[in-house]
């Protein structure tokens, strides 16, 4: 008879906080395979976020404005510093910049639809303009990044914007990925690779390194498009005070800053895991180099990783960002992880939600994806329409908090109007701990 | 003959002129003097014209050029004819790094030697070089021909794709999955029309082929370094 036969209580199976099930899982998986994990999106792990802050509203000391009838203005000018077409945006947020390649052709150009609907701008990805998006978009931001897939000076001329991206949130130091599903005659032919193949994008820039390089080279971009349009330069949020600073000093008219939440199409999920920092992290640094050399409003802060809902925009606003970036939240919106094809999740190992293997270019959705049959699953003018009632829904939702502050324009927003919920993001956001008048380094500094 | 001057002129003066010449200009042969290193010369170029820069200039000469031929008389500086997409670019001195870097099309001809990283993530440029190169030249280089009469330095070829590789000298190391390969005729045929183009005297027959040995096209854990 054993001990549990003879009546001894027993204690309750117990799983390991260290050796967890998603642990656990991810050792079978590399003792099965051989080869790291890689997917797609940002951090998933529990990070401190917005969430972690409340806006205090008005009160005796602090005059509201009307819910709906008060003018409170969203409009943001980005890049009046130095370009002769900066670009003008009715609503402060933005679609991050996803590759042709990554994304299908017609999610492409559902952005572009959706974006310019909602008066805001979007912007290309690796591997270079796509008509769909150009011809989709108003307002289109180029990247240049350090692949140059599909560089060239034509394109560049057709752009409202150029960003030189020198990081990524998901996987600062890291260069991009697509793998050989994803490699179709048409992406191929874009980025003049072999079709097939397991593509792996240059970490770094191929003609410049560190910021008197990059001073030149923004200066011979501006040469070739007439100084006709704003240079951003988008880094990842690893050193978010001094890569602001450089940035601003290498002439830079906006800087992309993206947190560890910002998605990826495809990198190594120990990268995107356990490099960066949060977004709720870098945004003051960043606001604080802006101001150290007497630049913040007129070089352009734009935030990205993360961001959801309008309370984010607000937050992120409040904390000195002129504008917001999102990138996953718009693939959400356009129907990807979409319950209505849990089926299919399921047949793929995974669930509506947390699928994330979209380099394998099997999404369901048929946004994520290279494959002619589950692209037409996609509808660009549905996708577009959607995409649209997302932005009005945040930029509302913006606005209601700006008001209840006594704001007439979101810009007006100001860290004095927050509250944190816990010691990190208060030391953070160094916004006082709710209750308090205090935040963790209140004294010091940086 | 156009002359511009730019110990009397701008940079953007001189560039926003260029830029304004196009199929029908009848202004087709410009010299600039006075560079003295200036950054971004003559870059984005777009018309069949034809640019001599008198003395050596500094990042990005000729830049994304298309069209128009451009003759550097000294030495170049970092990034001469990156983004190269038709065209032809000539420097009599020599060439710093990334010189052709991520060139789509035309020939970059440097009569010197090139640095660092020549042909970096080339994607279709034809570059001859009549002297040596440095380290980790046509690193990632996708397609089009990098043609060194002299010597090349470590790590030739590292991770490239489709690009040609001809050394006529030695080569110090090969990068990552990059080989010799065999010389064909259709390889002394390309040989032969760009040394003749590029003024060389070399012959093809005194070259070695490089080129990718594609182990890196897919991910297997054991090509990780």
């Amino acid at each position: 008879m054993n001990k549990y036969d003879r009546g001894i209580p027993h204690t309750t199976p117990r799983q390991s906080a260290t050796f967890n099930q998603d642990v656990n899982s991810d050792i079978r998986r590399a003792a099965a395979t051989g080869i790291y994990d890689i997917r797609g999106g940002g951090a998933k792990r529990k990070l401190p976020t917005f969430d972690d802050l409340l806006f205090l509203g008005a009160s005796i000391s602090r005059y509201p404005l009307e819910g709906y009838r008060e003018k409170c203005d969203t409009n943001v000018t980005i890049g009046g510093l130095n370009a002769k077409n900066p670009i003008h945006l009715d609503i402060p947020i933005t679609i991050a910049g996803m590759s042709f390649g990554a994304l299908s052709g017609p999610a492409k150009e559902a952005l572009g639809r959706g974006a310019s609907e909602a008066g805001t701008s979007t912007t290309t990805g690796d591997g270079g303009m796509t008509q769909e998006e150009r011809g989709h978009s108003s307002k289109l931001v180029y990247q240049y990044l350090p692949s140059r897939y599909g560089m060239n000076p034509n394109d560049l001329r057709k752009a409202d914007a150029i960003e030189i991206v020198v990081g990524q949130g998901a996987k600062p130091g890291g260069g991009g990925m697509l793998l050989g599903q994803k490699i179709s005659d048409r992406v191929a032919q874009m980025r003049n690779l072999p079709k097939g193949i397991d593509q792996r994008s240059a970490c770094r820039h191929p003609d410049w390194t560190g910021p008197d390089d990059l001073e030149i080279k923004i200066l011979e971009l501006r040469e070739i498009t007439g100084w006709q349009v704003p240079i951003y330069v988008k880094v990842a949020g690893a050193r978010p005070y001094y890569d602001t600073t450089l940035a601003i000093k290498a002439g830079a008219d906006a800087i992309v800053l993206d947190g560890m939440q910002g998605g990826t199409a495809a990198t190594q999920d120990v990268f995107i895991e356990h490099v960066g920092q949060p977004t709720l992290a870098i945004v003051r640094p960043a606001v604080k180099a802006l101001q150290d050399l007497g630049m913040h409003r007129k070089v352009q802060l734009i935030l990205s990783g993360g961001i959801r809902s309008g309370a984010d925009v607000a937050k992120a606003m409040a904390l000195g960002a002129d504008a917001v970036a999102i990138g996953s939240a718009a693939l959400i919106a356009l129907g990807d992880n979409d319950p209505k094809w849990e089926a299919e999740y399921n047949k793929l190992g995974t669930t509506a939600g947390a699928y994330d293997d979209w380099h394998e270019g099997q999404d369901p959705a048929g946004i994520t994806t290279q494959d002619p049959e589950l692209m037409k699953r996609f509808d660009p003018i549905e996708g577009g329409r959607r995409l649209r009632n997302y932005l009005k829904v945040m930029t509302l939702e913006a606005q209601t908090i700006a008001r209840a502050c006594g704001k007439n324009h979101l810009h007006n927003l100001e860290p004095e109007d927050l509250v944190a919920l816990t010691m990190e993001a208060a030391a953070m956001a160094q916004v006082p701990l709710a209750g308090t008048d205090w935040w963790p380094g209140k004294s010091g500094t940086f | 003959m156009q002359n511009y001057d730019l110990a009397n002129g701008s940079l953007r003066e001189l560039n926003a002129t260029l830029h304004a010449q196009n199929h029908n200009t009848n202004q087709t042969v410009w010299e600039i003097e006075n560079p003295k290193g200036a950054h971004a010369i003559a870059c984005g170029l777009d018309a069949p014209i034809e640019v001599t820069v008198k003395g050596s200039t500094g990042y990005y000469s000729a830049g994304m050029n298309q069209q128009a031929t451009v003759n550097i008389t000294g030495s170049a500086g970092p990034g001469v004819a990156e983004n190269m997409m038709s065209g032809k670019v000539v420097i009599d001195g020599d060439a710093s790094q990334y010189a052709g870097a991520t060139g789509h099309g035309g020939l970059l001809v440097i009569k010197g030697n090139a640095s660092s990283r020549c042909g970096i993530s080339m994607k279709g440029i034809n570059i001859v070089v009549h002297g040596s190169i440095g380290h980790m030249s046509a690193f990632m280089g996708q397609s089009g021909n990098l043609v060194v009469c002299g010597d090349a330095g470590d790590a030739l070829g590292d991770s490239c794709y489709e690009a040609r590789l001809f050394v006529r000298g030695s080569v110090k190391s090969l990068g990552a999955d990059c080989e010799q390969k065999e010389m064909r005729t259709e390889h002394l045929e390309i040989l032969k029309a760009l040394l003749a183009e590029s003024e060389s005297d070399a012959k093809p027959e005194e070259f070695k082929r490089y080129g990718s040995a594609r182990n890196l096209y897919n991910f297997n854990i054991d090509n990780a370094y």
